[in-house]
């Protein structure tokens, strides 16, 4: 029944065409393909090889405006949004008064006193909380709004093609208002698969020929609709956080030690200093000065040892072919010193990779742990090398 | 038949759930236990009954939420034939045509009330989040018999600071959260997470249930969170129907209990607890049979527990003063419904999965506060909260092909109605109900094939509840914990030696949640329960 | 523009908890500074006259609980404090009968009682005297800062003394008071009284400071907070003083003077001024900024953190807790200058102490229920003081002063239920005061009704509640103003809070100026 059914985004006559295996995920209460293909092998190579068109409308997205926008977001985010020029986006978590991240997303300033903030929850509630006494107007745009993110090395070469005007020069992180093809849309050199790559927003109504255009004219150049398992992958090959996955967030969490810091989760480059009061600022300046406990890192299991353990039963190595995302204990010798939260093997690196959360005492890119792999039913462990991340960073996602 | 000579462990006084969970307890610890029900079911207020030829009801009580999960487990309940369908969905139609409706599934459930508030939407998850974290706080109180507080013994000094240390240890914020839902107004209380008044309503009426109290008392929000106990332990969505209705969840304990030995008899009266020297021996039914035991545990209420079982002047002026101040007031009634076919409500017309989970017509904090109104002065509400379910849809056995039961619980009934209540006010009544369900879904009135009204005064009669308390007793602050049903005596024991009390009029009562009877049946076993 | 001096201490406003921590700041050899943006020190505890001669307490029914260790520690006897002590303490008039007069001597109360019911004049007396023990209890609490019970257990400490104390009631009062502190006065006073004049007078005593009935739980705890430090029985005034509050204002004002401490009046603070989460001074509505080491503001918590401070300072989850303090006025003060005293019906003596006109504790509750759905109480309940009686000082010879406490109105999130709702809730007022005093219309010379919005507008009083914050279950102790912040600090290091918006909720006067001075010169190390 419609009255609790899942809604669906404003591209589903088109995915819907295209979904051959019926696989659907659910995300924040729509329905997008997991992948188009009855495997989703080629929509990854589209990603790292020519272009993927992703529906991402399910992101949150707020608009703010008003003359206090920028101190509303500047006191709510970990960075500072004083200093975000207008056109500029900024990657960003947020905290809790306790320094514990609350979300993570992207603020964009379209112009001097207009933001639009995407999350991976719902945040308006929190955006209201931290308005208080402001001259700001705080809108929920999500319904309104649909997104396609455009990655690949190949979006480039698409978006030009199809812009009304010239969006060569758009840098990494940066945002402009355009037309692509008549339809009005804001662009950012954004993504979520650490490549080069876009994230185009448009008004619903024009959901549909944005994407008939873009599959059009990306087609010469191999861009392919492209599900969430082949962007899960790409997106740990970035090393790029999924919030109820890699980390639990603060709001949500039911005990103090599910919860992060941004500094526990890699992100403390978003802490700014010396910026102006923010939530969470006390805690983390404190944090900074005592150290962190944990610290997010990749690992990479050693080929050798994966192979050993699973020829130790006559099998040859098998992994799984998308990614996981099981909590997954790591070891240092026989103690559990962390865990996994996701990981796949990489098409591309040719490697078993995974996030990981360790203590501060085996973040040391270079230290040996090992990770569980339950091999013929049985736990086993893989040695495993831990690394700063990204895995994976091609030239081209900034250039 | 029992033969007089045979001594008893355990006698029970009633085959209330309580009752029956305490006795199965104690006969599965190879105790010798009878239990005597007066009516000729089991069951007490959890009864199914054909009230109209191939329609039953669940009489009194309706839902089954709060059933202690370990009771489930230690008594093979499922064994013994129970299985509770979970509810659907909440539907609250309102008085514009809209309606405000909370779905299985949490993403629909945020869709809908991001129609009547986006904020609120947001803060749905995290108020749930909290109830959660609370209902862990609360729950080791659930599972204990309460201390006396104003003892020095050893025992209770310790449970005190083993209690003191646990909700320090609960740290500030959630001790705080927790302070404020033990204090505060459930009006109140939502108010400081919703802004929706459709919204507040619904979940304010759960703070009202069973009390003497409208949504603007304070000590309400207590038993909202009371009504959210049942969704700990792991078990999602844990409002449900009993198959075959609340009477099956009696059954399959009365089953349990007889398989671990333990006999029932129905009909069977107790006029008063025998005591011999301080000290219980037994019970004389009303047709002057003797029944020796060496434990008596009664599962009435407190006032029948201490006032009428036993002689007063066998206990203590401060206990007996204490249940005579003991507030019953009984504030709720029935009305059960033989339906040609299912209600139509104008908000969401047809069929739908709302009407397969529970319907409430409570669609504003101030419309549950006049009804409260209504009832402070002795009236029944012209206008009442209704909370209903329609079993047949999920279970059809309950009434015949194509037709339908409807339960609806409905407050405010005073039990202390200005000049009492008899044949035409309970018609009275039951119009009251019909029309104001009639305001939302109009084909109501023409549907019914039957009715059923029960006031709180034909509670007290059939049941035996005093005052037709359905919770043995108001949930109010000053009745809860060490205070239920009096200090001192608030963990199962009685000051008569071998004569406890597992009704829901002690710790931690209310609903059927059979906790009262299982921590009554362990206080028997760890006193050795009268084994001289 | 910044002024010359920096201060020790800037307290904001100079009402009579502020003056009385400026003293004790003072003493300890601080540099005190008193902001009062009135024309005269005092605040809204400063006396004013509506016609000249007659002299009124605008907002304070009477000094609270005023105790000795004040009065003698600040030496306020020798700037002309002088204590009254009004008998009988309280009269409520009965519609066609004989008045319920309540005595400061407990067998003249008995057999006023014993004229309605021998059989609750039996129960008076154990009644009174357990009031009086578990108010004791209140008062040994309200004297001390309050503990967190998550906090360290050196808060504890004092309370140490207060659990012996709790003991030391033995077992059945011990009880008695667990289930006294949640319970209904309404439960209450039925369990012990029969006599419906005499309930509906304790129930009308019992809503001062809630906005609830009598039928709702805390409701007996605000009965003891009221009779925190009153004698078994003396249910009426609490301290009151020759000259009222203001007297007591002025007194206090006085003994600052004396040790050093600046008062400045026509002083408005705009703002707290926060530098990197520390309060460094304030900013007058001139523009002149005063630095300062510390500020204390007497202000209530919402005007304090939300106005003055600015929410951009706080967290966020500490501006909701702040937004969520419920401020609830529901009721008008009026004061009347009289030509004669009225002459109640029936009553053969003065009533120098409370008037209550409450007949039943259901007529309590119904003036609740209107106010709670949207309408000014159709037959609100009084509590009435003519000061004049027992202290001729505020009143020119032979001539009154009236000031009637009238229960409920409706709080300000419901519509406007009366275009003037001064006048209609005055006239209604007057109206039921002449039902039994029958002159007293006829003797009016001038009547000022203050409503809730005239508290906030011109007292500062967030909803015009004098209370700064409803005196409930959960906003009390260790909760009050805010949860986990009862200890008069706040998140902004170096401001500190006073006043009935903190412990212990004005339960005992001067106790919050006292713990927050002291809360100060420990911080100052």
């Amino acid at each position: 029944m419609t009255i609790h059914g899942l809604r669906t985004t404003p591209f589903h006559s088109r995915t819907a065409a295209l979904v051959r295996g019926h696989a659907w995920r659910r995300w924040a209460g729509y329905v997008v393909a997991s992948s188009y293909d009855l495997v989703h092998d080629l929509e990854y190579a589209a990603i790292r090889g020519t272009a993927a068109l992703i529906d991402v409308t399910p992101l949150f997205k707020y608009r703010i405006r008003g003359p206090d926008a920028a101190a509303l977001l500047d006191r709510i985010v970990t960075r500072d949004v004083a200093r975000c020029a207008v056109g500029q986006v900024l990657y960003t978590p947020w905290c809790d008064p306790e320094g514990k991240v609350i979300d993570d997303g992207t603020v964009a300033r379209l112009e001097e006193d207009r933001f639009r903030m995407t999350s991976a929850h719902p945040n308006l509630r929190w955006l209201h909380q931290n308005a208080v006494g402001m001259n700001v107007a705080i809108e929920d745009e999500t319904a309104a709004t649909a997104a396609l993110s455009l990655q690949g090395p190949a979006a480039r070469e698409i978006l030009t093609g199809v812009a009304d005007t010239d969006l060569t020069g758009l840098r990494f992180f940066r945002a402009a208002e355009a037309c692509l093809g008549g339809i009005p849309v804001t662009v950012t050199r954004t993504g979520y698969t650490g490549d080069l790559g876009y994230e185009i927003w448009v008004a619903n109504g024009r959901a549909e020929a944005l994407w008939d255009l873009l599959v059009a004219a990306g087609a010469p150049a191999g861009l392919l609709p492209t599900g969430l398992l082949a962007m899960d992958v790409a997106r740990i090959e970035a090393g790029l956080l999924l919030i109820d996955v890699d980390y639990v967030s603060a709001r949500r969490a039911l005990i103090e030690t599910q919860k992060s810091s941004p500094f526990e989760l890699g992100l403390g480059w978003t802490v700014a200093r010396a910026k102006s009061r923010f939530v969470g600022q006390a805690a983390l300046e404190a944090e900074r000065e005592r150290g962190s406990t944990w610290a997010l890192r990749g690992l990479i299991v050693e080929w050798d040892s994966l192979e050993a353990l699973f020829s130790e039963v006559g099998l040859p190595p098998q992994l799984p072919t998308t990614a996981w995302r099981t909590s997954t204990p790591v070891y240092d010798g026989g103690e559990q010193v962390g865990y996994a939260t996701s990981g796949c093997w990489s098409p591309l690196l040719k490697k078993y990779i995974a996030l990981s959360h360790v203590p501060a005492s085996h973040a040391e890119p270079g230290t040996d742990v090992a990770l569980e792999m339950t091999i013929e039913h049985r736990r086993k462990r893989a040695r495993a090398t831990v690394v700063e991340t990204p895995f994976f960073e091609p030239g081209r996602k900034r250039a | 038949m029992t033969s007089p000579a045979a001594v008893w462990d355990d006698v029970v006084v009633g085959g209330g759930h309580n009752g029956l969970v305490c006795a199965a307890y104690l006969a599965r610890a190879g105790r010798r236990v009878l239990v005597l029900e007066r009516r000729p079911v089991v069951g007490g207020a959890a009864v199914t009954e054909e009230v109209f030829p191939g329609f039953r009801f669940s009489v009194f009580s309706y839902v089954v939420s709060l059933l202690r999960p370990e009771i489930i487990r230690d008594l093979d309940l499922p064994g013994h034939g129970l299985h509770i369908v979970p509810l659907e969905s909440t539907f609250n139609p309102l008085p514009d045509g809209d309606y405000l409706a909370t779905w299985a599934d949490p993403d629909a459930t945020r869709r809908e009330l991001y129609r009547h508030s986006p904020r609120d939407a947001d803060a749905y998850l995290e108020f749930g989040r909290l109830m959660q974290r609370m209902a862990m706080a609360v729950k080791p109180l659930l599972s204990v018999s309460p201390p006396d507080p104003a003892s020095w013994r050893p025992r209770d000094l310790l449970a005190m600071g083993r209690l003191a240390r646990h909700f320090r240890g609960l740290g500030e914020r959630d001790l705080h959260a927790l302070v404020k839902l033990m204090t505060m107004s459930s009006a109140d209380y939502l108010a400081e997470w919703f802004e929706s008044e459709p919204l507040k309503a619904a979940k304010s009426a759960s703070g009202i249930i069973g009390t003497f109290l409208g949504p603007r008392s304070p000590g309400t929000a207590y038993v909202l969170l009371h009504h959210y106990m049942g969704e700990i332990d792991g078990v999602f969505r844990a409002w449900g129907f009993a198959r075959g209705g609340t009477g099956a969840v009696s059954d399959a304990i009365a089953s349990a209990a007889r398989s671990f030995g333990a006999e029932i008899r129905t009909d069977a009266p107790v006029r008063q607890v025998l005591v011999e020297n301080g000290r219980a021996a037994g019970v004389v039914l009303d047709d002057g049979e003797e029944i020796r035991a060496r434990a008596v545990i009664s599962g009435l209420d407190p006032r029948r527990t201490f006032l009428e079982l036993v002689e007063p002047a066998e206990l203590p002026d401060e206990l007996v003063e204490a249940v005579r101040r003991f507030r019953f007031r009984g504030s709720s009634g029935k009305v059960n419904l033989a339906l040609s076919e299912p209600p139509d409500f104008t908000a969401l017309p047809g069929d739908g999965p709302h009407l397969r989970g529970a319907i409430a017509i409570a669609p504003g904090v101030d419309y549950l506060e006049r009804a409260y109104d209504d009832a402070k002065y002795g009236e029944f509400s012209r206008r009442p909260f209704l909370d209903i379910v329609i079993p047949s849809l999920i279970d059809p056995g309950m009434a015949p092909p194509g037709k339908h039961v409807m339960s609806i619980f409905v407050q405010y009934a005073p039990y202390h109605r200005n000049g009492g209540w008899d044949d035409r006010s309970r018609e009275a009544f039951g119009d009251a109900v019909i029309d104001t369900l009639a305001e939302y879904a109009p084909n109501v009135r023409s549907a019914i094939l039957h009715r059923q009204v029960i006031t709180p005064a034909d509670i007290e009669t059939v049941t035996g509840l005093s005052e037709g308390n359905i919770f043995q007793g108001e949930l109010a602050l000053s009745q809860l914990f060490f205070l239920r049903p009096a200090p001192a005596w608030a963990g199962h024991t009685t000051p008569i030696r071998g004569y406890y009390q597992c009704g829901s009029g002690t710790h931690p009562g209310g609903g059927v949640m059979g906790a009262s009877g299982h921590l009554a049946a362990r206080a028997v076993l760890a006193q050795g329960g009268g084994r001289w | 523009m910044v002024s010359g001096g920096r201060r020790d201490v800037v307290v904001i406003g100079s009402g009579i908890e502020e003056l009385v921590a400026a003293l004790e700041l003072a003493q300890a050899g601080l540099g005190v500074t008193v902001l009062e943006p009135g024309e005269v020190p005092g605040g809204q505890a400063a006396s004013e006259e509506i016609l000249p001669g007659f002299r009124i307490d605008p907002v304070h029914p009477d000094a609270g609980h005023l105790p000795p260790a004040i009065v003698n520690g600040l030496g306020l006897a020798r700037h002309g404090l002088a204590e009254l002590r009004p008998d009988p303490v309280l009269a409520a008039p009965a519609a066609g009968g004989e008045p319920l007069v309540l005595w400061r001597d407990p067998q003249a109360t008995r057999a006023s009682i014993a004229r309605r019911s021998p059989r609750d004049a039996e129960r008076w007396m154990g009644f009174a005297g357990r009031i009086a023990s578990f108010s004791g209890i209140l008062e040994a609490v309200a004297m001390r800062p309050p503990a967190r019970p998550a906090g360290p257990l050196r808060e504890m400490l004092p309370y140490f003394g207060v659990g012996r104390r709790i003991r030391s009631l033995g077992r059945s009062r011990m009880i008695e008071l667990l289930r006294v502190l949640p319970l209904p006065a309404y439960d209450l006073l039925d369990d012990c009284f029969e006599n419906d004049l005499l309930k509906g007078a304790l129930g009308a005593l019992s809503v001062r400071g809630v906005f609830q009935g009598p039928r709702s739980p805390g409701t007996s705890l605000a009965l003891l907070h009221r009779q925190v430090g009153s004698p078994a029985g003396t249910f009426g005034p609490r301290t009151v003083v020759r000259g009222g509050v203001g007297a007591l204002a002025a007194a206090l004002t006085a003994a600052a003077k004396e040790r050093g401490v600046q008062v400045r009046c026509g002083a408005e603070v705009a703002a707290i001024e926060v530098e990197e989460g520390r309060a460094v001074g304030v900013s007058l509505d001139g523009g002149e900024v005063i630095a300062a080491g510390w500020v204390l503001s007497g202000a209530d918590p919402a005007r304090t953190f939300l106005d003055l401070t600015g929410a951009r300072h706080l967290d966020p989850d500490f501006v909701h807790a702040v937004r969520q303090i419920r401020f609830r006025g529901g009721y008008v003060r009026v004061h009347l200058a009289l030509a004669e005293a009225p002459r109640f019906e029936g009553l053969d003596v003065e009533p120098q102490g409370s008037l209550v006109i409450a007949p039943e504790l259901d007529a309590v509750e119904r003036a609740y229920d209107d106010a709670k759905h949207g309408r000014m109480s159709g037959r609100p309940v009084l509590e009435a003081r003519i000061p004049s009686l027992a202290d001729p000082s505020v009143a020119p010879s032979g001539r009154h002063v009236m000031s009637i406490d009238a229960r409920f109105v409706p709080l300000g999130d419901h519509p406007a239920p009366e275009p003037d709702l001064a006048g209609a809730m005055g006239d209604r007022v007057v109206e039921l005061l002449a039902e039994h005093a029958p002159n007293l219309p006829g003797a009016i010379l001038e009547r000022r009704v203050l409503t809730p919005a005239d508290l906030e507008t011109r007292y500062r009083l967030t909803r015009g509640d004098p209370h700064h914050g409803e005196l409930a279950l959960d906003q009390l102790l260790f909760m009050r103003p805010v949860p986990g912040w009862g200890r008069y600090g706040t998140p902004i290091e170096g401001l500190y809070l006073c006043g009935p918006g903190t412990h212990p909720a004005g339960a005992v006067t001067g106790v919050s100026g006292r713990l927050a001075a002291a809360a100060i010169l420990a911080r100052r190390g």
